[in-house]
C-alpha cells in the first residue's frame, strides 16, 4: 500500500509460515500497527473507526434478521410483529438494527463535515474522496430499501413516493420515465413484487459498501491521514505509530458513541422512526404527512424546493453528485479551513443550511417553509459553486506552523528531533 | 501579498513514525488502567454475543406448541391416528388385547435395540410396559420418524403394510417395526422414541 | 481572546436553550390544522426508570374485554402472553378458562371432511377479534373500521407544531428524559375527549365530537361513560371511574404493543452503568497511554 519499509519482524515458526505464503499479519501490522498516524488528530478523526464498527454492527443485527424476517406483502409486516414479540431478543436486535441506520448516517455526516472543513478532499486524497461518496450513495440506497422492509404505511407510501420520482424523466423523452417506474415496481404499482426485490437489493448493497470501505480505506493508507493542520507529515516527530495512541482514542471515541446509540436502542427505540409505520401498508390510504427519515431531510427539502417535478429530481440527485467535484472546485493554496479565515464563516454557514434544510424537510412543503427550503437550497449549491472557487482562490491564508510538531509542541521545536516524540 | 503555498507532495510522507522499539518495552504499557479498560471491553464485547446465538433458538411461537392435547375418545381399538406435535408426526395407536400380548412375549435378546427410548423413563430395558404408561397400556404412543434416516413408517391405516411383526414398516430401506413400535428387522438402529406425555383423563393426553 | 468570545457566546447560546425546553411550549398539535394541547401524563412506565404496574394491566385487560373487544380485535396478542412475565402475569389456568370462553372462536381446519371449522382457543392462539375481516367490520360500522389494537399505542403519536427554535429543546428535552409516550398520551386524550360540539360547528351525520382526534369528528361513541363503565374488584387497586378506566386500558395498551419494554428499560440501566464505567476506564487508558507524547 503506503511506501513506507516494513517493520514486521515474525517471531514464532507459525508466524514465519504465514509470512512466506499469505502475509495478512505483516500487513495488519503494516497498516493497522506501525502506521504512521498524524499525532495532532482530534477526535473528528476517531469517525472512521465508528462508521466501521456501524457498518459491522448493520450487517451482523441485518443478516440475523433476515433469519426471521419474510419479504412478502402479506407477511412482512407480521414477521417484523414475531420479531418484537416472539424471537428470543428479537426486540433488541430489531431495535440495534433500525437505530443502527440512524446512527450510522449521524457518524457519516461528521465524517464528511470533518473532511469539508481540513480539506481532507485534496490531492492526493480525491479518490479517496470520491470512493466517500461512492460509499454514502450506497448508504443512502440501503437505507431507503430496508425502510420498506417494514411494509407499515410510511415504507409504503415512501417507497411509492420516491419511485415515483423517476416518472419525471417522462418530460425528457415521453414513456421512459413511466418505464423506469414500473421496471422498478415490477407492475403497475408498488406491491408485494417491489417489496421481494428490494429486499434482495437491500441483502446485497452492505457488501457492496464492504468492498467500497475496503477501497476507501487502501486509498487512505496510501497517502496517509489528513490533520487538523492540513500538512504532511515530514519527519518523525509530526506521527506516532498508530497502536497504541490511536487505537486507544478510537476506542475511547467508540464507546462514547456507543453510550448514545444504546440510549435509543433501549431507552427510545421508536423515536426516530414515525408511528404510521405501525400501520400495515394500505395502498388506498395515503397518511397526511409522508416523511422520510431524518437523514433523508435535507434532500428531501431540496427535492421539493424546486417547483418542477424533474428540476426538483435533478437538484436532488446533484446536491450529492456535486460532493465528488469538491476536490477541484476548491482553489484554496492551503488545505484546512483552520488557516482559512475568511472560508471558515462559509463552512458554519453550510452546515447551518444543511441543518435548516432537515429541518424544513420536515415541514409541508407550503408558504414559509418552501421559501425558506430556496433559500438554503441556492446557498447549498452556491456554496460548491461560487464559495469554494472564488474564496479559496482570493483569501490569503493566515499564518500556518512549519510542521505539525510545531502545531503540537509550539515555535521553539520547529525542527523536530526524535527526542521530541516522547 | 505574499502567498505560502503548501506542499502538497512531500518525499516519503510516511517515513516518520516508527514503532520506538521503547513504547514495545515500555513497562507502561502493561499498566492496570490499560488493562482494566480492554478486560472491560472485551466482557462487553463478548456478552453481546449470547442474543445473538439465542436468537436462533427455537422462539416463543415454537416454545407455546412445545406442548400439544390431544383427544383419543373418537379412537377405537385397532385404530390408530397420526398427530402432529413440534412439527413431527406422532403415532397413538390404541392397541388390541393380541397385539399387546403378541408385544410381551418377545425376549429381550431378541431385539436389536434393548433399550425402551422413552422419555417418560430414560434407560429402562424395551419391554413393552416400559414403551408405555402403567394402566394406559392399550395406548401406544411413540414419534412417527424411522430411526434409520427419518422417513415416515407405513401401518397407521387398515390398508397399510405393517411389516413382518405387525407393527409399523418403513418402505425407504425396509426396517419392520413391531406391535410395540421397537425395531425388529431392517437398518434402523433404534426402537420408534416414545415422546414425554402424560394423561390429564382417560381419554385426554398431553404430549410434551 | 477570539477563543473566549466564543466560549460566551456559546455558553449564552446553551443557557437559551435550556430555558426554551423546560419552558412551557405553545400547543402541540395531533397534525392538521391548528394545535391542540396534549398534556402528558405520568405513567408507571414512564422514563428510564419505568415499568408496567402489574395490576393496572390487569384492570386494563378487563376494560378491554368488557368495553373495547365487542368491537376492537387484538389479534397480534396471544393469551399466552397474559400469562408471561412483563405484562399483566395472570395465571394460566385462569386465562386457559377464559380463551376457552372467548366469544371470538379460532377458524381451524380443514378437517378431514375437508371443511373449516370454529374452535375454542387455546393458550397459544391469539385474542381474536368479532369481525372476519376489514370489510366485514366496515359493512357494519357505516364504513367506519374500528382497528386492531395491538400496536395502536405506538401507531399514534402526539406532533409538535411549535416554532423552530422551540421545537428542537423540546426534542432535546425529551431525548433526555426518555419520553416516549406519545401513543399512551394520545390514547388517553381521545378517550377522555369527548364532548359536546361547540357552537357553530358543523357535525356530520353519525358522527362524535372529540376534542383530540385530528378534524375532531370520530365515528366511535364514547366507549367509557362518565363514571367509568367498568367496576374493578376489591382488590384491583383503584376504584373505577372514566378517568381510571381510560387510564388502565390505556397501560393495558401500551403493553400490548410493547410487552418487552420491562426487560428493555431494566437492561438499560446494567447497559448505561458498563457503559459508562468502560467509557471512563478507556478515557484514563488514553490519557494514560498518550501522557509520554506531547499533544
Amino acid at each position: 500500500m503506503s511506501n513506507h519499509a516494513s517493520t514486521y519482524e515474525p517471531k514464532s515458526a507459525t508466524a514465519k509460515w504465514w509470512d512466506e505464503r499469505l502475509p495478512v499479519p505483516r500487513m495488519m501490522h503494516d497498516q493497522f500497527v506501525d502506521f504512521p498516524t498524524p499525532r495532532n488528530l482530534n477526535y473528528l478523526w476517531t469517525f472512521g473507526g465508528i462508521l466501521t464498527f456501524c457498518l459491522v454492527a448493520q450487517l451482523v443485527t441485518g443478516i440475523v434478521l433476515a433469519m426471521h424476517y419474510q419479504p412478502s406483502d402479506a407477511e412482512a409486516f407480521n414477521s417484523l410483529d414475531r420479531i418484537r414479540r416472539d424471537v428470543n431478543y428479537g426486540w433488541l436486535i430489531q431495535a440495534m438494527h433500525a437505530t443502527g441506520s440512524s446512527m450510522f448516517f449521524l457518524a457519516v455526516y461528521i465524517h464528511i463535515f470533518r473532511g469539508l472543513y481540513y480539506g481532507s478532499y485534496r490531492a492526493p486524497r480525491e479518490i479517496l474522496w470520491i470512493l466517500g461518496v461512492f460509499i454514502l450513495l450506497a448508504m443512502m440506497a440501503t437505507a431507503f430499501l430496508g425502510y420498506s422492509l417494514p411494509w407499515g404505511q410510511m415504507s409504503f407510501w415512501a417507497v411509492t413516493v420516491i419511485t415515483n420520482l423517476f416518472s419525471s424523466l417522462d418530460a425528457v423523452i415521453p414513456g421512459l420515465g413511466t418505464a423506469i417506474v414500473q421496471w422498478l415496481w415490477g407492475g403497475y404499482a408498488v406491491s408485494g413484487t417491489t417489496l421481494n426485490r428490494f429486499f434482495s437489493l437491500h441483502y446485497l448493497l452492505p457488501f457492496v459498501i464492504f468492498g467500497l470501505v475496503i477501497l476507501h480505506i487502501w486509498a487512505l493508507h496510501v497517502a496517509g491521514q489528513n490533520n487538523p493542520t492540513g500538512l504532511n507529515i515530514k519527519s518523525k516527530s509530526d506521527s506516532v505509530p498508530m497502536y497504541p495512541y490511536a487505537v486507544a482514542k478510537d476506542a475511547f471515541a467508540l464507546f462514547a458513541f456507543v453510550i448514545l446509540f444504546a440510549w435509543f436502542v433501549l431507552f427510545l427505540p421508536d423515536y426516530l422512526g414515525h408511528a404510521d409505520n405501525f400501520i400495515e401498508a394500505n395502498p388506498l390510504v395515503t397518511p397526511p404527512h409522508i416523511v422520510p427519515e431524518w437523514y433523508f431531510l435535507p434532500f428531501y427539502a431540496i427535492l421539493r424546493a424546486i417547483p418542477d417535478k424533474l428540476g426538483g429530481v435533478i437538484a436532488m440527485f446533484a446536491s450529492i453528485a456535486i460532493l465528488a467535484f469538491i476536490p477541484w472546485l476548491d482553489r484554496s493554496p492551503v488545505r484546512s479551513a483552520k488557516y482559512r479565515p475568511v472560508y471558515k464563516w462559509f463552512f458554519w454557514l453550510f452546515v447551518i443550511a444543511c441543518l435548516a434544510l432537515g429541518y424544513l424537510g420536515s415541514k409541508p412543503a407550503e408558504g414559509i417553509y418552501v421559501f425558506w427550503a430556496r433559500i438554503f437550497t441556492a446557498y447549498y449549491f452556491a456554496h460548491f459553486l461560487i464559495v469554494m472557487p472564488i474564496v479559496g482562490a482570493m483569501e490569503t491564508p493566515s499564518r500556518m506552523p512549519g510542521s505539525i510538531t510545531e502545531a503540537v509542541l509550539g515555535k521553539s521545536s520547529k525542527k523536530s528531533t526524535s527526542a521530541d516524540a516522547h | 501579498m505574499k502567498r505560502d503555498t503548501q506542499e502538497l507532495f512531500d518525499e516519503d510522507p510516511l517515513e516518520g513514525g516508527r514503532l520506538m522499539t521503547a513504547d514495545v518495552e515500555d513497562p507502561n504499557r502493561r499498566d492496570i488502567l490499560v488493562v482494566a479498560a480492554s478486560a472491560f471491553s472485551a466482557v462487553g464485547a463478548a456478552s453481546l454475543i449470547w442474543p445473538f446465538v439465542h436468537q436462533m433458538n427455537p422462539d416463543a411461537g415454537a416454545q407455546a406448541l412445545a406442548s400439544a392435547e390431544f383427544d383419543l375418545a373418537p379412537v377405537q381399538e385397532g385404530q390408530a391416528i397420526t398427530v402432529m406435535w413440534r412439527g413431527k408426526p406422532v403415532f397413538i395407536r390404541h392397541r388390541t388385547a393380541e397385539e399387546i400380548e403378541t408385544a410381551k412375549k418377545v425376549a429381550l435378546d431378541e431385539l436389536p435395540d434393548p433399550v425402551s427410548r422413552n422419555e417418560n423413563q430414560p434407560g429402562t430395558p424395551a419391554t413393552d410396559e416400559n414403551r408405555t404408561i402403567a394402566g394406559h397400556e392399550k395406548w401406544l404412543v411413540m414419534v412417527g420418524i424411522c430411526t434409520h434416516l427419518g422417513c415416515i413408517p407405513k401401518g397407521q391405516t387398515l390398508a397399510d403394510a405393517k411389516g413382518d411383526y405387525g407393527g409399523w414398516f418403513c418402505p425407504c430401506n425396509g426396517s419392520h417395526y413391531d406391535t410395540s413400535g421397537r425395531i425388529r428387522k431392517g437398518p434402523a438402529p433404534r426402537n420408534l422414541d416414545v415422546p414425554p406425555y402424560t394423561f390429564l383423563s382417560d381419554t385426554k393426553i398431553r404430549i410434551g | 481572546m477570539n477563543a473566549t468570545r466564543h466560549v460566551t457566546t456559546l455558553r449564552i447560546a446553551l443557557v437559551a436553550a435550556a430555558a426554551m425546553a423546560f419552558a412551557q411550549g405553545p400547543a402541540l398539535a395531533a397534525g392538521g390544522g391548528e394545535a391542540i394541547h396534549f398534556e402528558r401524563h405520568d405513567w408507571s412506565f414512564s422514563g428510564m426508570g419505568g415499568q408496567y404496574d402489574r395490576n393496572q394491566l390487569r384492570r386494563g385487560f378487563q376494560v378491554y374485554k368488557d368495553v373495547c373487544a365487542s368491537c376492537h380485535a387484538l389479534e397480534r396478542v396471544k393469551f399466552r402472553n397474559l400469562v408471561q412475565p412483563g405484562g399483566p402475569e395472570f395465571d394460566e389456568e385462569a386465562v386457559k378458562a377464559l380463551a376457552a370462553e372467548w366469544p371470538n372462536k379460532i377458524t381451524d381446519g380443514p378437517n378431514d371432511e375437508g371443511a373449516m371449522f370454529e374452535r375454542e382457543p387455546k393458550l397459544s392462539d391469539k385474542v381474536k377479534g368479532p369481525f372476519k375481516n376489514e370489510q366485514e367490520a366496515r359493512s357494519i360500522h357505516n364504513g367506519a373500521y374500528p382497528p386492531d389494537l395491538s400496536l395502536i399505542a405506538r401507531a399514534r403519536n402526539v406532533h409538535n407544531e411549535a416554532a423552530w427554535y422551540i421545537h428542537v429543546p423540546m426534542m432535546v428535552r425529551d431525548v433526555l428524559t426518555g419520553y416516549a409516550e406519545g401513543g399512551p398520551d394520545y390514547i388517553y386524550a381521545l378517550l377522555t375527549g369527548y364532548k359536546e360540539a361547540p357552537e357553530g360547528f358543523h357535525l356530520s351525520e353519525g358522527m362524535n365530537y372529540n376534542t383530540h382526534f385530528p378534524g375532531h369528528q370520530i365515528a366511535m361513541v364514547q366507549p367509557i361513560p362518565e363514571g367509568g363503565a367498568v367496576e374493578y374488584q376489591e382488590n384491583a387497586g383503584a376504584k373505577a371511574s372514566l378517568e381510571q378506566n381510560a387510564k388502565d386500558v390505556t397501560a393495558f395498551l401500551a403493553w400490548a404493543a410493547d410487552p418487552s419494554l420491562n426487560e428493555r428499560k431494566k437492561l438499560g440501566w446494567t447497559v448505561m452503568l458498563y457503559l459508562l464505567i468502560t467509557t471512563l476506564l478507556l478515557y484514563f487508558a488514553k490519557k494514560r497511554i498518550w501522557a509520554r507524547v506531547k499533544h
